[in-house]
């Protein structure tokens, strides 16, 4: 028989990530305390539920126009207006996907050519290389320093520009590091972005979960990048909306002409139900975002003060939900030190080499988890260290 | 800070001053101080433990009870509420609008022993028009807290 499989698909390896949910699945122990987990612990709020609810008993079961509803991408436009200074025509430059993977995907296949280079910087989020390469690009890999937070620095894109480069991943707040990049730190790269006419794909899934006296800033707005950056943003984080699988991209009409074709054969439109509940999230979701940020913020702070008791290096993340602590120090690689804490102390987190060989020597901490539920993890994290020194 | 101390400590009553001072960006002894001040000015009322006495498997009843007064000439309602209040056996009492004055939350031992405190005590104290008394049959949730909360975390424990 002929080989079934594709074989760029066939080359693509698991995820980092699987692997470890494999070994914690295994275990099926109740005892076992997780921060692994890359998405809220606060349930949807309840009036967006309550909208999806009489969405529902309505009978709105039908497709929406491909795009997405009209009233929603209004309500994307004018969120992105007052949140981030970004002006975007609902009705050609917005459209609604199944969250923000489908928009990345879409965004690749709408934009790059086979054998067109993608500039990703590494550590980030497991997804963004496998669909460079599933869209026939070429993903170039950029890796990012503790010693710079995280922030990609404008000689380091440079170096990794070549002829064939097309595009720039940024992905802040970011998952796994948490780093953020603050304007100037933008400007640096716009400036090469421009001088080299390349295009920027910005995930900004988690941008409303910034934290500190300055809020985020979108490349998009900065001058000259509104024509050649694709914004990625959704309502899983902000809005704890994971399942509901809602996202949506943002960026100038020619290109999201290319890209509504990608999503208008592959998906037709994202569910119905899901984007009148989001609707309500974007009008009346305003204080519920501050109640999460709020309490994700305490966490932080709570987290980054308890690493600093233990003597683990932890660099002060300002985004999205993940300290990425250095464990470097203690004589094991990312991937033993995680299989051996949950073995010994049964507590799960991911091995920062699962999001880029960069990631090796650190671990990905997730506090979409309850106080208390830190406090015992920490704990369990303190004994474990205390039985290595 | 004062903001950032209430906000933290609301739902997290056992949190160290260690903690506290992490998560508001102060010091232990701020933290300490400020609390003071807060339980001084009775911004902070108390630390309260929420019990489920029925798993304990404890004899316990609960009523809420609705009390019609007489307001007393220049001083309204506060005087009465004072007088009831002082019972052990009220958890809580309110003023409230509406078909009656106060809503009172009675602790007892048994139902017997709450009708015995209505009929002897609450009834009997000077201005008490009349009293409706409710017992309560099951709790759901208390203070923002579901009394069986059966939710577990259905994430997937790596994502």
């Amino acid at each position: 028989m002929r080989n079934p499989l594709n074989s760029y698909i066939e080359a693509i390896p698991p995820s980092g990530i699987r692997k470890f949910f494999d070994l914690v699945a295994e275990m099926n122990d109740p005892e076992v305390i997780s921060l692994g987990v890359g998405e809220p612990d606060f349930d949807t709020p309840w009036h967006i539920r309550k909208e999806g609810i009489d969405a529902l008993t309505k009978g709105k079961t039908f497709y929406t126009a491909n795009a997405g509803l009209m009233e929603l991408r209004k309500e994307i436009s004018l969120f992105m207006e007052r949140k981030y200074s970004l002006s975007y025509e609902p009705a050609s430059e917005i459209l609604v996907t199944v969250g923000g993977s489908e928009a990345i995907d879409a965004c690749f296949r709408a934009m790059l050519d086979r054998g067109d280079e993608i500039i990703i910087p590494e550590p980030c989020f497991v997804s963004y290389k496998p669909c460079a390469i599933m869209a026939g690009a070429v993903p170039v890999i950029v890796d990012l320093k503790p010693e710079n937070e995280f922030r990609l620095q404008p000689e380091e894109l440079e170096a990794a520009i070549t002829d064939r480069t097309k595009m720039v991943f940024l992905s802040y707040p970011n998952n796994p590091t948490g780093a953020i990049m603050e304007k100037e730190d933008l400007e640096k790269i716009a400036e090469v972005v421009i001088k080299h006419d390349l295009f920027v794909i910005s995930d900004e899934i988690y941008a409303e979960l910034t934290y500190g006296d300055r809020s985020f800033i979108s490349i998009a707005s900065l001058p000259g990048m509104r024509e050649r950056t694709v914004v990625v943003n959704g309502f899983s984080k902000a809005f704890a909306m994971t399942g509901w699988r809602l996202g949506y991209a943002a960026g100038p009409a020619v290109i999201m002409k290319q890209m509504m074709k990608v999503h208008q054969f592959a998906i037709m439109c994202s569910p119905t139900l899901s984007q009148y509940a989001a609707v309500s999230a974007l009008r009346y979701g305003e204080d519920d975002i501050r109640m999460m940020r709020d309490e994700y913020d305490r966490r932080r702070r709570f987290l980054l003060n308890r690493f600093e008791k233990m003597g683990i290096p932890c660099f002060e993340a300002k985004g999205a939900f993940y300290l990425f602590p250095c464990i470097s120090k203690f004589g094991m690689t990312s991937n033993e030190f995680a299989e051996a804490i949950l073995k010994e102390q049964k507590l799960a987190v991911v091995p920062g080499s699962a999001f880029g060989s960069s990631g090796e020597g650190f671990l990905r901490i997730s506090y979409a988890y309850s106080l208390k539920d830190l406090e015992k993890a920490t704990e369990r994290i303190r004994r474990f260290i205390s039985s290595r020194q | 800070m004062r903001q950032k101390l209430l906000s933290a400590i609301e739902n997290h009553a056992r949190i160290s001053a260690e903690d506290l001072a992490a998560i508001t960006c102060s010091t232990v002894p701020e933290i300490e101080k400020e609390l003071e001040k807060l339980e001084l000015e009775r911004i902070i009322c108390g630390y309260h433990t929420l019990i489920n006495w029925d798993k304990v498997g404890e004899e316990k009843a609960d009523a809420l009870i609705e009390v019609k007064v007489t307001p007393q000439k220049g001083v309204g309602f506060d005087q009465m509420a004072d007088k009831i209040c002082k019972y052990p056996e009220v958890t809580s009492m309110y003023l409230i609008s509406g078909s009656c004055d106060f809503v009172l939350f009675i602790e007892g031992k048994s139902m017997r022993e709450i009708a015995m405190f209505v009929s002897e005590e609450l009834s009997t104290i000077e201005g008490v028009l009349s009293t409706t008394t409710q017992f309560i049959l099951k709790k759901y949730k208390q203070d923002g807290f579901l009394v069986e909360n059966t939710a577990r975390d259905e994430r997937y424990a790596m994502s």
